[in-house]
């Protein structure tokens, strides 16, 4: 393994790298712009963009509304994720392999359709609340990302340590919060992550569940450049990849990134 | 042993623990999905009418194959700069390659329609490609580059490249080195060891990668909306438009059926000939 990429290779490799930072930067910089047009280099520092995502309500709106669905979704997922993910490994030999196939189809299958389906069967079907719904849509969306993630960490716990436990006498409910979970706290901080990440930039499966006062952020924006070629939409997204860096830093301190590449 | 009192190893428990997201993926993912597709089936005009005014209507035909025809292109073009990426992230130095882990990472963790804006401001009619192409004097009026089949594979190979890095340095890192040196210490040269011993081992990885893209960006909507418009429409757009603008529920639910069955028939498919190549692959 001494001998290095060829020279070409390399070239290449450098210019994926560009392609992928260089409209990242291209964003930042129009939304510093103090022009009323997206521009870039930007023309002359302003952060009046910023200021004007909070001053749009439907920003400030949908802002609370993607971060509530965010966390509730993915602390939903957590909660019927867990035990599913520590039944697929405790239960290996006794559960059917197809059940760790269905937690998987929440991402085989089309967002798109997913998003549909629901607005046809509960919201028009069954008149359940949009915000119900779109909570429901979310919390499907990232549970294979959490059944997954911790099915991962579970499958190099030795379950041996938690039968001792029990057999020494600690009830099996006790023994899963005092023994199995600490030892699986990573992946179920990085499957929170990841799940949290997910659900607040979902397009698809929001696209059909938003309806009169109730939105999602993306789907804000969507609606939002459609109509105005300003530099709001730029800043929003900026503060959407401060948000990204800050979890990123997160993950470093807590696992290191290299976890996120599995 | 209070444990086996308590903790049988019948399954029952197992089934019990893993009940309540086993009834949410039926309940809310399977019988949504399945009374769409079954809906489908159950029209007045006859059980394929649906289908049959699909297939007749050129305009959707035209919007199924050029939805084809994007993620095709959209793959072919992700396999062979992600690859060559990862071969390359795969060869560096520990500190060098944990950063371009995090520089593929990072893309990927910011939201799709961020990285379809990015593309309007770059492709846009005033867009800074356009501007610096007129203040250079190469071309003399703005190219038309948005709302092109061009501006939507570029986006999208922009939303799945760094996937495609990142699932291929795992692969490539999982191939035994003593195989490379092996065939390079018999006398193969470096181009002669990538083509021929490299290249076959990774193509189980490249086909679990190429699945993923083409999948990907067979059913994306925010790129193909902000960067195709409707004079690139796509199978999603379409489904999005009949649905919410026309109120066209069985036509909406017709894309939705054709989405479904060709997205799990390649999942499938590919996931079989990958297994046969290699069987040591999942």
């Amino acid at each position: 393994m001494s001998d290095r990429p060829h020279p070409i290779l390399i070239a290449v490799a450098a210019l994926v790298y560009l392609f992928l930072m260089l409209p990242l930067v291209i964003v930042v910089g129009a939304a510093l712009s103090d022009t009323t047009y997206l521009t870039f280099p930007p023309q002359g520092l302003s952060l009046r963009w910023f200021e004007n995502i909070f001053a749009i309500s439907a920003f400030r709106r949908t802002i609370v509304t993607s971060l509530q669905i965010a966390f509730t979704g993915t602390l939903l997922a957590l909660l019927i994720g867990i035990p599913a993910a520590y039944a697929l490994n405790r239960f290996r030999v006794e559960l059917p392999k197809w059940l760790g196939t269905l937690f998987v189809l929440p991402i085989l299958v089309p967002e798109i359709v997913f998003g549909f389906a629901l607005l046809k069967s509960l919201t028009v079907g069954t008149g359940v609340p949009i915000f119900a719904a779109l909570l429901i849509g979310h919390t499907l969306l990232v549970l294979p990302y959490v059944v997954r993630v911790i099915s991962a960490s579970l499958a190099s716990f030795d379950f041996s340590i938690e039968e001792a436990a029990i057999s020494l006498g600690s009830a099996p409910v006790k023994t899963f919060f005092t023994i199995v979970l600490p030892n699986v706290r990573a992946g179920v901080i990085a499957a929170f992550i990841l799940a949290f990440i997910t659900s607040l930039n979902d397009v698809s499966v929001s696209l059909f569940l938003t309806g009169p006062g109730i939105s999602t952020l993306p789907i804000q924006i969507l609606a939002h450049v459609e109509q105005f070629f300003d530099p709001t939409v730029a800043s929003v997204s900026v503060l959407l990849m401060f948000l990204t860096v800050a979890v990123m830093v997160v993950v470093e301190r807590t696992l290191g990134l290299t976890f996120l590449a599995k | 042993m209070t444990s086996r009192r308590f903790w049988r190893r019948n399954g029952a428990t197992g089934w019990a623990l893993s009940a309540p997201a086993t009834l949410a993926v039926i309940g809310f993912l399977l019988v949504p999905i399945g009374a769409v597709i079954a809906g489908t089936f159950m029209d007045p005009r006859g059980v394929f009418a649906p289908y049959v005014s699909y297939f007749n209507s050129g305009f959707r035909t035209t919007v199924l194959f050029r939805t084809l025809q994007i993620a095709a292109l959209t793959t072919i073009i992700s396999l062979i700069f992600g690859f060559m990426t990862a071969y390359v992230v795969s060869r560096a130095p520990g500190k060098l390659k944990s950063l371009l882990i995090v520089a593929a990472v990072f893309p990927l963790l910011t939201g799709v329609v961020v990285r379809a804006f990015a593309w309007l401001i770059i492709l846009g009619r005033n867009g800074i490609l356009n501007q610096t192409l007129l203040s250079l004097g190469i071309v003399n009026e703005p190219l038309e580059m948005l709302y092109t089949q061009g501006a939507v594979i570029i986006g999208m190979v922009y939303l799945f490249v760094p996937l495609m890095v990142l699932s291929l340095v795992g692969v490539l890192e999982n191939i035994p080195k003593d195989v490379l040196q092996a065939s390079s210490s018999l006398g193969a040269s470096p181009m002669a060891t990538f083509w021929q011993v490299l290249l076959p081992l990774a193509v189980p990885g490249l086909i679990v990668g190429a699945v993923l893209v083409f999948t990907g960006s067979f059913t994306a909507y925010a790129t193909p909306q902000l960067l195709g418009g409707e004079r690139q429409t796509v199978l999603a757009t379409l489904l999005q438009q009949r649905a919410m603008v026309s109120f066209d529920w069985v036509g909406a639910s017709t894309i939705a059926a054709i989405m479904t069955v060709i997205t799990i028939t390649i999942v499938l498919a590919m996931t079989h000939v990958a297994r046969r190549i290699n069987p040591m692959a999942t």
